[in-house]
């Protein structure tokens, strides 16, 4: 237990380390959510657009 | 023969269809690679004898510093392509990097900062290398503004590319500040291929995280080049086919 504190602790860059981490890992989970979305509203897009062309025919 | 797959390439269709087929490829590699990296650099690496734990940033603030002027030289060589070749394919794509790559340089100069401020004892300094890295920041928002400000989609990838172009010149005078002026930033210990300046159990780990945040972001420039490719295309029963079937995998109701 204490090597683990030991180790959570950072010697005394425990603020600055698990930020740099955190904020890492945040904007790499946002990118995937984004992407993700992304495509999902480019598909549905262009779903509709394909919708509209064969009511139109 | 050799260009063939260049030209292939250059077909919406293809491109999608092969981008779909390298997806699941690229993103659990870089994610077996991120998570070794990650706990290798955390846990098992050494630490500094100058700076302790605290040297650990690197594994985060390096490979995020090489995302920013990786994506955006990708950004600025395809938009190069699509200017010369009108590919709409190749503006997809560098209209894709963007986002990636702003939110990598940002990623980069925060955790340069959370670094800096026990190292150098200050958040920020006008210094060559962060000063060219902030200029990349607002070259990335520049080029995201100028592309949702300009309604027309064949100017707007033309006046786009154009600043990807001219703003490239910035890349290397990044990577070089550190050479060419007095910087607090360290000079490059890792991209000194032959002769890197770490032992080995630090190094190793830092090339993982290098290689996961590369192919994490072809994935996502193939992903959002995929749904880009969508917005464009107009007709054809290829497109019907592709709609249907990113309907089916994202679970959207008709």
């Amino acid at each position: 237990m204490e090597a683990f504190l030991t180790w959570l602790a950072m010697g005394k860059y425990a603020l600055y380390v698990w930020s740099s981490f955190g904020l890492t890992v945040a904007v790499v989970l946002l990118n995937i959510h984004w992407a993700r979305r992304s495509f999902r509203d480019a598909s549905e897009v262009a779903r509709r657009r394909l919708a509209m062309r064969r009511s139109d025919q | 023969m050799t260009w063939l797959w260049f030209h292939k390439l250059a077909s919406p269709p293809h491109f999608y269809r092969i981008a779909g087929r390298w997806l699941p490829w690229l993103g659990w590699s870089a994610a077996v690679l991120g998570v070794t990296g990650l706990v290798w650099g955390l846990v098992l690496a050494p630490s500094d004898y100058q700076q302790g734990e605290g040297y650990r940033i690197l594994y985060v603030h390096a490979p995020s510093a090489w995302l920013s002027t990786f994506t955006y030289t990708t950004m600025a060589v395809s938009a190069a392509v699509g200017l010369v070749w009108r590919m709409n394919v190749a503006h997809s794509v560098s209209a894709s990097c963007a986002p990636l790559g702003a939110s990598f340089t940002f990623v980069a100069l925060a955790t340069g900062s959370l670094w800096g401020k026990p190292m150098w004892g200050t958040w920020w300094e006008w210094d060559p290398r962060l000063t060219s890295e902030l200029l990349l920041l607002f070259l990335y928002l520049g080029y995201m503004g100028l592309r949702s400000a300009i309604e027309d989609q064949t100017r707007a990838d033309r006046v786009c590319a154009l600043l990807a172009i001219v703003g490239v010149v910035n890349v290397p005078i990044i990577y070089y500040s550190v050479e060419w002026w007095n910087s607090l930033h360290q000079a490059p210990s890792v991209m000194k291929f032959g002769k890197p300046t770490m032992p080995a159990s630090m190094l190793v780990p830092l090339l993982m995280m290098f290689a996961a945040g590369t192919l994490f972001a072809a994935t996502m420039v193939l992903m959002r080049a995929r749904g880009e490719i969508l917005r464009r295309e107009r007709v054809g029963t290829w497109l019907e086919a592709a709609v249907g079937e990113s309907v089916a995998l994202t679970g959207e109701k008709r």
